[in-house]
This record gives C-alpha cells, structure tokens and sequence, in this order.
C-alpha cells in the first residue's frame, strides 16, 4: 500500500531530521531513491533544482513532490496523487509539530526560571554564529558563480549581494521587497 | 477568527518568499514577526530559532507552530504551520501536475541568477541586529566566532555547538556567576 509507505516514511524523515534543509536531502534520497524506487536519481535531482527555485522549506517541496510524483508511477489517477502529495506533506509535519508545542508549552510555563534564563544567555549569541556559519557556506559557486569562469556573473552578484546588504542594513528595506528587486535586476542584467 | 487569520497570512506571506528554506526564513520572519507585528521580542525570537534548530523537523514549521502556540494554543500552532506550509505545497503540486518545463525556463533561471546572492545577503544581515540583541560584548564576542569557525571550517554540526553552550550557560549560571 503505497499511501502508507509513504505516510510512514515522511514521518520517520520528519522526526529523524535534525538541522533542517539540505541535511534533510540526504535522508529523503536514502529513502526515496535507494529504499524504495519511489523516483529516480534524476527525478530526485530535479526535486532539489525545483526546491531551489519554489518557495518554502526544501522538506515540504521534496513531500510534495515525492508524494506525488510516486503515485502516479504507480499508476494511479491525477487526483489521487494531487491528495497524496497534500498527505505526505502533512506526514512530514505532524510528529516535530507535536514536540514543538511540547517544547513550547514547556518553555512558556517556566519562563522565569533562572536556570532558562542562564542557558538562553548563552544560546543567544551561539544562533549568531549559527547564522554567521550559514551565511559563510552559501557564499559559493551555485550562488555568486565562479570569478575564473564567467567574471561578469561573479561581479553582477557581488555587486547584488553588497546591495542587498546595505539596502536591509542601513535602509531598513523589507526582504520581501528586496527579493523581488534582485529577482527584477537578474531578469534584466541576464 | 482574527488573530487565526492574521497568523495564518503572516505565516503565508512568510513561505511564499522564502526561497531554498530554512536560514532564508529567517530574515523574512525577522520582519513580519519582530519588527513588524510585534508578535516576539528579539530576544524571544532568538530563543526560538535556536530550540528550533536543536529540534528535529522544519525550522519554519517550529517557529510557525511555537508563534502559533503562544497566542490561541494548539489551534494556533496547527494554523501557523498550515500557513508556512500551504503556499511551498501548492507551488510544488502544481509544478508536479502542469509545469514541467519550469525547471529549464530560461527566464526563472535569470530571475534566481539575481536572488540567490540577496538572500545569501539577507541572512548575513540578521547576525548584526542579533548580536545587539543577544547582547555580545567584548568578553563574549568569542562565543558566536568560535561557534561559526567550528562549523563552516571544521564542518561541526551546529546541534553540538548548541548543546555546549546551553550546559555551559546553565554550569556559568549555577556555579561561576555567584
């Protein structure tokens, strides 16, 4: 029954993924491509171009895709994989979602405990080097393009990272907004 | 049914411009929730990023339920994931269901050729007013330079740096500081 593979699968992903994004695309290609044969390398490589270029958290793209894209290899019919894509990606949510509101109601109720507050003391400056790290390992190839093999993509991408960095820093504006800027610049430079 | 709806198109808005997860969300939400709705204070919101990163699951999807959570309780929390959620499955259905050429459009690549290093960007901004926040002085400078060094250089999984600094703030806490 591959509505319940599936189901079990994402939820077993869900719970087993610690640091989110691309971590979790190891899991999901473990499962998907090498366990079952759900997709091929090809489709699953396809997924992560896809996720690159859609909105949201990379695990709900690859559920969406997954779920759905799986059973219509099967050979069921377009809606039935349309409420399958919807399933898995739900099934990927359910079980973090339930620690989350554990954790939350936890922290909420012992907010003024002082042993809290001293390891969130610490935590907080240690989510600014998280962020400083990620930010770090993204300032690669895929993303500014290489200076030796096309200098024009390297210079237009510094020139839009350096933008982007004023525009948010010094002139407040909405990183929304500026998504759209920079995505309107690409259009037009490229 | 307001604060519902306001969550859960707060929380749209959120996934709909986020693009390639996780940190990507973070600048976004920074806005919307802190700076914006006034939802968390920023100390808050860095405790929550960090349980969500020491948490398995989603980054988006924890911050969306524990935000959710906080103001109409598990009903709350269930609308904000379903909200950060809602938009990325609909892109992708209908991605899967209709447009398969959209992977290799030559216009979507020129358009993401433009954001990928402004998102790179938007996340690097976020450290700067974090740092007031989390209220980095000289003597604690260190902390987040070394957590970043351990990680980027000697590929340390960010749950470690996590777990040391919190048992090292709750040892500093219990023993040093009296």
């Amino acid at each position: 029954m591959i509505f319940l593979q599936l189901f079990i699968t994402f939820s077993k992903i869900g719970i087993f993924n610690f640091g989110g994004g691309y971590a979790m695309l190891s899991l999901i290609q473990d499962e998907v491509v090498n366990k079952h044969h759900w997709l091929t390398v090809a489709e699953f490589t396809d997924i992560v171009a896809v996720s690159q270029s859609t909105p949201g958290p990379i695990g709900i793209n690859a559920a969406t895709y997954t779920g759905y894209t799986a059973v219509i290899n099967a050979g069921y019919p377009q809606w039935a994989a349309a409420l399958s894509a919807v399933m898995t990606s739900l099934s990927i949510m359910w079980l973090p979602f339930i620690l989350m509101i554990s954790i939350s109601k936890f922290l909420l109720k012992h907010k003024e405990s002082q042993d809290i507050k001293n390891i969130f003391s610490v935590l907080r400056p240690t989510i600014v080097g998280l962020l400083l790290a990620a930010a770090l390992m993204l300032m690669n190839v895929e993303n500014f393009g290489s200076p030796t093999q096309s200098t024009f993509v390297f210079i237009v991408s510094l020139t839009i990272f350096i933008f982007a960095f004023i525009g948010t820093r010094l002139f407040k504006i909405h990183p929304i907004l500026m998504i759209l800027l920079c995505g309107l610049a690409g259009l037009l430079i490229y | 049914m307001g604060i519902y709806w306001d969550l859960f198109a707060t929380f749209s808005k959120i996934g709909s411009f986020t693009l390639g997860g996780g940190y990507a969300m973070v600048p976004v939400m920074e806005k919307e929730i802190v700076d914006k709705k006034g939802w968390l204070t920023r100390e808050e919101f860095m405790d929550i990023l960090v349980v969500a990163q020491s948490t398995p699951g989603l980054f988006a999807i924890d911050m969306a339920s524990h935000i959710g959570y906080k103001f109409r309780g598990t009903w709350g929390g269930i609308i904000g994931a379903l909200g950060v959620a809602g938009p990325s499955i609909l892109a992708i259905l209908l991605i899967a269901m209709f447009f398969h050429a959209f992977k290799g459009n030559i216009y979507v690549e020129k358009i993401f050729m433009g954001v990928r290093p402004c998102v790179v960007a938007l996340i690097l901004a976020p450290c700067f007013t974090m740092a007031k926040s989390a209220k980095i002085r000289k003597q604690t400078l260190w902390i987040p330079l070394v957590c970043a060094a351990l990680i980027y250089i000697m590929g340390v999984s960010p749950i470690w740096c996590i777990l040391a600094a919190g048992i090292g703030g709750f040892l500093y806490g219990r023993f040093a500081s009296k």
